[in-house]
């Protein structure tokens, strides 16, 4: 549909007063997004991988070098965003069948998920360190 | 209330843009899919690839390795490109930016299934 400035607008985002709900619908498109990043670092990291030992070692290059911090800071992003996504899409199909469907309570999940991500990305991360 | 649809489409299970039912429970098969796979997935890759070149082409060719691979990126290669469609039918509006990126979209998805799907079977033994 072609944009027509004369047709009254709903509410922006600006308008509204942040609301867990709302905070956790705008991350699981956020998150969606990155994992869509992360899924072609996976496929390009497959080709390299493919490619034979030298172009491999492009991979180890960037790992080993000045750029490695940022390459650990991206896994880092990646697993929230994968554990986030993750979460938050069994309370999805959870809504699909009529479950949880509250305010008060869906509040609740938001926030229980969000800060459940953090943890759990923590977790992989203090006990998983040093295995990618 | 009466229903103006035929049969036929009824049984399709397509809505009024022809695909709109469609892709909501593709989304849906994906998603449940991905909750089994991906865990399974990156935690295997992580725990089998940290090791340098030969231990990560060993496992990607590994018939586990490259089985849950395939699987695990063919459910989220497509998951991903239906989740992106939505998105970009939200936030653009112009129809011709919005028919670039949506063609854009099943380029990349379709694109790095092709090289995932060769990069592992390359490695399969």
């Amino acid at each position: 549909m072609a944009p027509n400035s004369s047709r009254p607008l709903s509410p922006h985002v600006q308008i509204w007063r942040w609301h867990p709900t709302m905070a956790s619908s705008i991350l699981h498109r956020a998150t969606g997004i990155a994992n869509y990043l992360g899924a072609v670092l996976v496929s390009v990291w497959l080709v390299l991988l493919a490619s034979g030992p030298e172009a491999y070692g492009v991979w180890q290059d960037v790992k080993a070098g000045p750029l490695g911090i940022l390459v650990t800071l991206a896994l880092i992003g990646f697993t929230f965003s994968v554990v986030y996504h993750l979460l938050n899409g069994l309370r999805h199909l959870a809504w699909d069948i009529g479950l949880g469907l509250d305010a008060k309570g869906s509040n609740l999940r938001s926030l229980l998920i969000i800060g459940g991500s953090v943890v759990i990305t923590a977790i992989i991360w203090i006990i998983g360190k040093g295995v990618i | 209330m009466s229903d103006f649809r035929t049969p036929l489409a009824r049984v399709r299970g397509l809505g009024s843009a022809k695909s709109g039912t469609g892709h909501f429970i593709a989304q849906r098969v994906s998603a449940i899919a991905l909750v089994v796979l991906m865990p399974l997935f990156l935690v295997k890759l992580a725990k089998n690839t940290g090791a340098g070149y030969e231990a990560a082409t060993a496992w990607i060719g590994s018939p586990f390795g490259a089985i849950l691979t395939l699987l695990a990126m063919t459910a989220a290669l497509y998951h991903m490109r239906l989740g992106l469609q939505t998105v970009i039918e939200d936030y653009i509006s112009k129809t011709g930016t919005k028919a670039a990126l949506l063609i854009l979209n099943t380029f990349v998805a379709a694109g790095l299934w092709i090289a995932v799907l060769y990069s592992v079977l390359a490695l399969a033994r």
